[in-house]
C-alpha cells in the first residue's frame, strides 16, 4: 500500500521515470517505512526492558544452574539495556554475585548483539524471518563462547578482584508507576532517534544510488561470490563500524537485493553489533589483553562459522 | 543530606551531575553532592548500570539521567 502510493508519487506526480526515478522511490519508501518501525519497535523495547533492569537480572542468574545460567543469560541480554559506558560495573556486578565468568560472558556478548536499534533495523528491513534468524544465532554465538570461554579457568585474568558478596546481594528497589515507564520510554525512543537519524538517511541515500545506479554484475563479482575468503573480510570489516550500525544496515539490504549471500550478510551485521572496539577498549581496565583477544576470537571464530553454515546451507 | 552521583566519568554521569546540582539550586534545600567514581565503592551499591543516584544511602534512579524536576522531587 505505502509502495503503490510512493510508486504513484514519483512516476505520476512528479512525473520522472529512469535510474533517478528508481532511486528516489527507493529513498522514499525506505526512509519512511524504517523510521516508523524504528520508533516503534524502540518504544516497545524500552518499555518492556523498563521491567528488567540488570540489577533483578543479577539476582536471577546468581540463583541458577551454570549451564541453564548460560542460555538464560543470552536470552536476558536481548531484553536488558546495554551500553558500553556500563560494561565495567555489569562485569564486576556479576562477578560480585558469584555469576560464573563464562555466563557473564554470555550475557556480554548477547546484550550488545541483540540491541534494540539492530532489532529494529533489521526488522524493518528484512522482516521477521532473518530478523529472527540473526536473534537465534546470535544467541547461539553467545551460549557458545560463553561455555568455551568458562572451560578455559580465566578468572586470573580479571584484573580488578571483587569480593564476592555473602548472603543477599546489595538491594537496589524502586518502585515506577506505569506512566513513568511509558514517559521514559518515549524520551529514551526520542534520544536514540536523534542519535541515529542521519546515520540512517545516510545509509539509505547510499543504499538508494547503488540501487538505482551500481549494476548488479559488479556486487556480485566483489560481495556475492561464494569465495571462501567473502565471510571471513566481511567479519573483519564489521569490526570498526561499530557507532554506525544504524547506517549500515541499510546498505547490507542492497547488497544483499543486489546478490550478496545472506551468510556473509549476517557475519558482517553479527560482527559489526557483536565485536566493538570502543568495548574493547573499556573492558581494557578491568580484563588482561589476554581475556579480551581470547574473547574477540572466540566471538569472531562463532560469526563466521554462522556465515559459512548459512551460505552453505542455502546456497 | 547528601546526594551522591554513581559513575565512572560518561557522559551522562556529568549530565546527571549537573542535572543534580541545578535541582538543589532550585530546590533551596541544603545538601551534600559528592560523586563516586571509584568502581568497587559503586558496587556497593549494588548498581550496574551507570549514572546512578544515591539520596541519604537509598538508591533512587539507575542506569538514566533524570530532569532537574525529577531530582527536586525526589529531594523534596
Amino acid at each position: 500500500m505505502w509502495k503503490e502510493a510512493v510508486d504513484s508519487f514519483v512516476y505520476e506526480t512528479l512525473g520522472i521515470g529512469g535510474r533517478a526515478a528508481e532511486a528516489l522511490d527507493f529513498f522514499i519508501y525506505d526512509t519512511v517505512k524504517i523510521f516508523l518501525l524504528l520508533a516503534l519497535i524502540i518504544f516497545a523495547v524500552t518499555f518492556l526492558r523498563s521491567f528488567f533492569p540488570t540489577e533483578i537480572v543479577r539476582e536471577y542468574l546468581s540463583r541458577r544452574h551454570p549451564l541453564f545460567g548460560h542460555i538464560s543469560a543470552a536470552l536476558f541480554g536481548i531484553i536488558t539495556p546495554f551500553c558500553s559506558c556500563s560494561a565495567i560495573p555489569l562485569f564486576l556486578g556479576f562477578l560480585q554475585a558469584r555469576i560464573p565468568l563464562g555466563v557473564t560472558f554470555s550475557y556480554l556478548v548477547s546484550a550488545p548483539m541483540n540491541n534494540e536499534i539492530a532489532i529494529a533495523m533489521l526488522f524493518a528491513l528484512f522482516g521477521w524471518k532473518v530478523t529472527l534468524l540473526y536473534i537465534g544465532f546470535g544467541l547461539l554465538v553467545a551460549i557458545v563462547s560463553g561455555l568455551i570461554i568458562g572451560r578455559l579457568n580465566l578468572e586470573d585474568e580479571v584484573l580488578i578482584k571483587v569480593e564476592p558478596v555473602e548472603g543477599e546481594l546489595p538491594k537496589c528497589e524502586m518502585i515506577i508507576s506505569l506512566g513513568e515507564r511509558l514517559i521514559e520510554a518515549w524520551r529514551y525512543t526520542v534520544d536514540i532517534l536523534h542519535k541515529v537519524w542521519l546515520y540512517v538517511v545516510a545509509g539509505i541515500a547510499v543504499g538508494a544510488f547503488i540501487h538505482g545506479y551500481v549494476p548488479t554484475d559488479l556486487i556480485v563479482s566483489v560481495a556475492g561470490n561464494d569465495a571462501w575468503y567473502a565471510v571471513p573480510v566481511a567479519t573483519i570489516l564489521g569490526v570498526p563500524m561499530y557507532s554506525n550500525a544504524a547506517g549500515v544496515m541499510p546498505l547490507v539490504e542492497v547488497l544483499t537485493q543486489k546478490g550478496m549471500l545472506m551468510g556473509t550478510a549476517l557475519s558482517f551485521m553479527m560482527a559489526v553489533t557483536a565485536l566493538s572496539l570502543p568495548e574493547a577498549m573499556i573492558l581494557k581496565k578491568i580484563l588482561s589483553t589476554k581475556l579480551i583477544t581470547i574473547f574477540f576470537s572466540t566471538v569472531a571464530m562463532g560469526i563466521i562459522l554462522i556465515g559459512y553454515i548459512f551460505n552453505g546451507v542455502l546456497g | 543530606m547528601t546526594i551522591e552521583i554513581l559513575g565512572t566519568g560518561c557522559a551522562k554521569c556529568r549530565a546527571l551531575e549537573e542535572n543534580v546540582k541545578q535541582a538543589v539550586a532550585k530546590s533551596g534545600k541544603f545538601a551534600q553532592i559528592k560523586k563516586v567514581d571509584d568502581i568497587t565503592e559503586i558496587m556497593k551499591y549494588g548498581v550496574m548500570s551507570t549514572p546512578g543516584l544515591v539520596i541519604d544511602s537509598k538508591v533512587v534512579s539507575v542506569g538514566k539521567v533524570p530532569s532537574v524536576d525529577d531530582i527536586v522531587k525526589l529531594i523534596s
